[in-house]
């Protein structure tokens, strides 16, 4: 896209000012996006009677664990934020990645599903080895989600079955079948399984003992291998290139000998591998038994909003999905200030309006390019 | 069989909202524009109308009407977003409808707190009262928009027009036709649709609004349009199949042969079939054809 500019003059590509290289970094769009965000959440709690200043010393208690109105410190905070981000930034990569390889991937919300599943099966059913139950549940969890990621990238391959279509379809199936399932298990009623062996957990005591006994737990080893990981293969790969090829054009990546429906299908089940991953630290992590889902739980189609923030990048994404755990384990601290819970939520749905609307930077780019050329050919005669 | 037939004001009832959302969803996607919002301008709707009628259920007894006419207005007005980024600002059509999407799911809840200071409307007294035979006026209020949007949409030079832009825009734009504000018209009229849709489900289905009030039914409209074939009379079908899943689902324990089959069974029956239809006529293309992608004027 930079390359635009070659070939033309060279003092008006210099005149392109600082308007034009805040519009061309994604990171600082993002930034504009967030506050943006941000001071229309504070405008409306100021319109409905409320005080924003408590929302913020809602978001400082839980950065810092520092509770400004009483002077209090409590790590648990810091804790719990790093636990609600943590399946944050596992979505927000599964739709980055399939972002990247040029699929958009609703489809999430199911695929953590599934993968919330199968861990819930092999905590309850798996061999009671301290160690190896809950790194077989992580495994399964992965697996159940790369599977049903899979499905998704060779359908829009071989049938060219719109993924956005299929995704929502499949999201409502996983819930369901995860419902009749989890079910199925004796002893469980309507709301929930009998509670897991302890070998299943995913607690970490030093991380406990860190935080003052918040739910923090060895997830947090699992999505930083996932962040690196996901910046090796986009970045350091044959495999990346190759999915990223096909992302930008399926034709001419097919010329150049791709295999694109692997390429396609493989996207989709890494992407899903993330999801499911983010499955297994909510069902093992923050959890002593398994769910039956009452509702979505959300993080997938919150992961949507966390990888559109982060550009699909790993760092940014790392990044929003802190940004978004916070706004998430902000909740109950808001609702103690009087302020509605609801309103981060409403923040979260705004950035992602916003960034929708981002194309209309690009038109604004556009139009001053064309104005810069038709300048530049007049004054640098 | 005597069950069944009972259940018919049920299934109507269910049936209704679905079809008057996909409908909404099929003017949209005829004209060029994916609406996967479908599903948050519903709450936004049934929000808008459960609230409307706690507040006016006492002073006026057409206040489930004057209800359902605010609902109507609120999806229109949010799908204004939905429309200015994806036919002005040629955004991805997908990232805005998740956008309000996310968007319904809190601002909703929101408005529920600051109105009634929970996280749900106050339960009205009386929703709507069903009609002859225990028939919802909802249903005919959905029969209505079906045959007015299919003679619309078939039978007047509008609707071709409109039909036109979604099928190739640039032929469309040179024989004069405007596709931008087509495509605005058709993305508002989703919205007021869907809203409506919203309306109609709150007030028949439930007492209050929460935030499991749509639970889906914007994705069961949006599976309809595509299952209908983006046509009218596909969409009736579709509706009518998938309304019935839905009331099964919650009814099948009043029936004998039906009680050990688990609910589940039913509810995932719409997403299920839509996904194998999609897979089974995936060779032939019922879609508009430049469903999703922004006109841009003068490009090729």
């Amino acid at each position: 896209m930079a390359s635009d500019t070659t070939g033309k003059p060279q003092p008006a590509t210099l005149r392109v000012g600082a308007l034009d290289a805040f519009i061309a970094s994604d990171g600082a769009i993002s930034l504009l996006v967030v506050l943006l965000g941000f001071l229309c959440g504070t405008v409306l709690i100021l319109a409905v009677g409320r005080n924003p200043a408590n929302m913020y010393a809602a978001l400082l208690q839980t950065l810092t664990g520092f509770d400004i109105t009483r002077g209090t410190w409590n790590a648990r905070y810091i804790g719990e934020w790093l636990t609600a981000s943590m399946p944050l930034i596992l979505c927000g990569l599964s739709m980055g990645f399939a972002a990247r390889t040029g699929l958009f991937n609703i489809g999430a919300e199911g695929q953590y599903v599934m993968g919330l599943t199968a861990a819930q099966f092999v905590a309850l059913y798996g061999p009671r080895i301290s160690g190896l139950h809950w790194a077989l549940a992580l495994l399964a969890g992965l697996v159940a989600g790369a599977l049903w990621g899979a499905l998704v990238g060779w359908l829009k391959a071989r049938y060219s079955v719109s993924e956005v279509v299929a995704t929502i379809m499949l999201n409502y199936v996983a819930y369901f079948l995860s419902r009749f399932l989890t079910q199925l298990i004796p002893a469980a009623n309507t709301y929930r399984t009998p509670a897991y062996p302890e070998t299943a957990l995913l607690k970490n005591a030093l991380f406990e003992r860190l935080t003052n006994g918040s739910r923090l737990n060895t997830g947090l080893f699992v999505v930083a291998l996932c962040v690196l990981f996901y910046w090796f293969v986009i970045e350091r790969t044959k495999l990346g290139y190759e999915l990223r090829a096909t992302g930008f054009n399926k034709e001419a990546a097919r010329c150049s000998g791709i295999k694109v429906t692997r390429s396609i299908t493989a996207s989709m089940a890494i992407s899903g591998g993330f999801a499911g991953l983010a499955g297994v630290i909510v069902a093992l992590g923050s959890f002593g038994y398994g769910r039956v889902l009452g509702g979505l739980d959300n993080y997938g189609f919150n992961g949507i909003a966390v990888a559109l923030v982060g550009n699909s990048t790993a760092g940014g994404t790392l990044l929003s999905g802190l940004l978004f755990g916070m706004l998430a384990s902000a909740q109950p601290l808001m609702q103690s200030r009087q302020i509605p819970k609801e309103v981060t939520w409403i923040i979260s749905g705004l950035v992602v309006v916003f960034i929708s609307l981002r194309a209309g930077f690009r038109m604004i780019a556009e139009w001053r390019q064309k104005r810069i050329a038709e300048k530049g050919g007049t004054r640098d005669e | 069989m005597n069950s069944l037939f009972r259940m018919i004001p049920s299934v109507l009832m269910m049936v209704s909202p679905i079809l008057i959302a996909a409908l909404g969803g099929m003017i949209s996607e005829r004209s060029g524009v994916t609406n996967i919002a479908l599903e948050g301008l519903m709450g936004i709707g049934a929000f808008t109308a459960a609230t409307t009628h706690v507040l006016l259920e006492a002073t006026t007894p057409l206040s489930v009407w004057i209800a359902l006419l605010v609902a109507a207005t609120s999806g229109c007005i949010v799908s204004l977003i939905h429309a200015y980024a994806s036919v002005s600002l040629k955004a991805d059509q997908t990232v805005s409808g998740t956008g309000i999407n996310l968007l319904s799911m809190g601002g909703t809840v929101f408005l529920c707190q600051v109105i009634f200071r929970q996280e749900r409307t106050e339960p009205y007294k009386l929703g709507m009262m069903p009609g002859l035979g225990g028939i919802y006026p909802t249903a005919y209020i959905a029969l209505a928009m079906l045959i007015a949007t299919w003679y619309v949409l078939y039978k007047r030079p509008f609707g071709l027009r409109l039909r036109a832009c979604g099928e190739h825009p640039a032929a469309a734009a040179s024989a004069g036709i405007d596709v931008r504000k087509m495509r605005y018209i058709a993305v508002l009229a989703s919205g007021a649709y869907a809203g409506l849709a919203g309306g109609c489900l709150v007030l028949t289905q439930t007492i209050q609004y929460t935030n499991m009030t749509i639970n889906g039914a914007g994705f069961i409209a949006l599976a309809a349009v595509s299952f209908g074939r983006w046509l009218p009379k596909g969409i009736l079908g579709s509706s009518l199949l998938f309304g019935t899943a839905v009331a099964l689902a919650i009814y099948m324990v009043n029936i004998e042969s039906l009680r050990s089959l688990p609910p589940e069974f039913f509810s995932i029956m719409p997403y299920l079939i839509t996904l194998v239809t999609l897979v089974i006529f995936s060779g032939k293309d019922y879609a508009p054809r430049a469903c999703g992608q922004p006109y841009e004027k003068g490009g090729s």
